[in-house]
């Protein structure tokens, strides 16, 4: 790994994305707009707005930079920029890790806004509000982790886009946001412990209601390993040869 | 090979690549020595891509020998010493000519004047600062030979790098490639235009996966007692043919 190639790699993520400004606003705007209708969707029952809204600021990141990176990577496939830089002295983890701190950035900035919005006019209570914008940025660390890996798969932007409901559906329905993981079926259940997001919303809740124990930690410590196992799978779907 | 006392920078022993039920190479064996500009020659379909990508070192290959500078293709320390500008301008559209450049130049650890150096000897000072999806198809393609030519390396490898190019640019260009020849470097250029190949220093043509022939434009016209090349290519495949 040189820090030359990655640094060059990551401001050049973030100029592709300057010269998409309709992106960018949607990446800080929707969230923003979603978090406003929730609130206003539970006005009369505030507490299920304060149980869930903490836990949402942070999963916004995960869901959006797993698609805007699985689509930037199938682009950069698809356009034989890869091929080229594959043929280029550049590590794979360079390429990775450019990545990961230029998105790293955008959701730093896209929870910041966010999180503003609902902890101020919105009245969202957060214990533990820097722990939440944190947990917000590790979690888009992991989306797209699991967006460059299951790039690999897609062969169209159609494809990688149906990625999305395929891979983060699943996990939203069954992390505990929804419905408790407490009254699911036994089934379901041992899905969710197996599934990443589980291990991020059980972060961001705690953040949100309280101390930050022993659980807390054990759960970031599943989501950061669950992060390098797929920037290593990543990797390996980095081919420098193919066919 | 005959008296040349200089050693090939790239050597191909008996090739194999089969892709799918094609096989793309089959038993392809030649040397191209440095100081000279030597074309690859042979209708689309041939083999020129997957042979310059298996020199590249990003074609999997079925069964043979490639060696670049005494190594094997593909060695990690080779990647730094090839250019290689593929058929499709493998380039980020949504940078500019200069940002491309840049980041290309990071990635091969290229010094400060390389950027500039390509850009003008591409022709493209006046377009530096356009984004590059702007660009005509000709634009796009000189910015992706000036990538290949960013850190001046001892062995390019072009495909087609003229395909779309004015004949002022195109003669321009083959002037600017017999001086990287005569400075040392070793270029592997492929085109399917008659009047490029009769100026380069030596030609091998492919058809079918295979070698047909190879050697000086004189000595191919010479063997077949053609008035140009157009001809002897022609002499070549019915002599072939009805073997």
């Amino acid at each position: 790994m040189t820090p030359r190639a990655t640094a060059a790699t990551a401001v050049r993520v973030l100029a592709q994305l300057r010269r998409d400004p309709r992106t960018v606003a949607l990446l800080i705007a929707v969230p923003t707009v979603l978090v406003v209708i929730l609130h206003e969707v539970f006005a009369g029952r505030e507490q299920v707005f304060q149980r869930i809204g903490g836990p949402l600021l942070g999963m916004f990141p995960f869901v959006s930079m797993f698609l805007v990176s699985s689509i930037t990577m199938l682009r950069e496939r698809v356009s034989g920029t890869l091929e080229r830089l594959m043929a280029m002295p550049l590590g794979k983890l360079d390429l990775l890790a450019g990545y990961a701190i230029a998105f790293a950035l955008v959701a730093a900035v896209q929870a910041g806004v966010v999180s503003a919005v609902a902890l101020g006019p919105l009245d969202l209570n957060v214990e533990r509000p820097a722990a939440v914008v944190a947990l917000a940025v590790g979690n888009a660390v992991l989306g797209m982790s699991l967006g460059l890996f299951v790039s690999a798969f897609a062969r169209s932007e159609f494809q990688a886009v149906q990625f999305m409901p395929a891979f983060v559906f699943p996990q939203i329905l069954l992390c505990g946001l929804i419905a408790s993981r407490d009254e699911m079926a036994g089934w379901l259940r041992a899905i969710s412990d197996a599934l990443p997001m589980t291990y991020a919303y059980d972060a961001l809740s705690r953040a949100t209601t309280g101390p930050l124990g022993p659980r807390f930690w054990a759960d970031v410590g599943v989501t950061l390993g669950v992060t390098v196992l797929a920037l290593a799978l990543g990797a390996v779907t980095l081919r420098r040869r193919t066919s | 090979m005959e008296s040349n006392a200089v050693d090939p920078s790239i050597a191909v022993r008996s090739l194999e690549v089969v892709r799918g039920r094609t096989r793309a190479l089959d038993g392809v064996s030649l040397e191209v020595v440095p100081r000279e500009v030597t074309g690859l020659l042979g209708p689309s379909g041939s083999g020129k891509t997957t042979l310059m990508r298996a020199i590249v070192g990003v074609q999997r290959i079925t069964g043979g020998r490639v060696a670049v500078l005494g190594r094997p293709a593909g060695s990690r320390d080779l990647r730094a010493q090839i250019g290689y500008m593929t058929q499709a301008p493998s380039i980020y559209a949504d940078l500019t000519v200069r940002e491309n450049l840049r980041y290309f130049a990071s990635v091969l650890g290229a010094g400060s004047g390389a950027v500039e150096r390509a850009v003008s000897l591409v022709d493209l000072v006046a377009h530096a600062t356009q984004v590059v999806s702007t660009l005509s198809g000709g634009e796009r393609a000189r910015v992706s030979l000036a990538t290949a030519l960013l850190n001046e390396p001892e062995v390019l490898v072009l495909d087609e790098p003229t395909v779309g190019l004015d004949p002022v640019l195109r003669f321009d260009l083959w002037q600017t490639f017999h001086r990287l020849a005569d400075g040392g470097a070793t270029l592997l250029v492929s085109t399917h235009v008659m009047d490029e190949a009769e100026r380069c220093d030596r030609l091998v043509l492919l058809r079918d996966g295979r070698v047909l022939a190879s050697g000086s434009p004189a000595e191919l016209k010479g063997a077949t007692e053609a008035a140009d090349l157009d001809g002897a290519f022609l002499a070549l495949v019915e002599r072939e043919g009805g073997e």
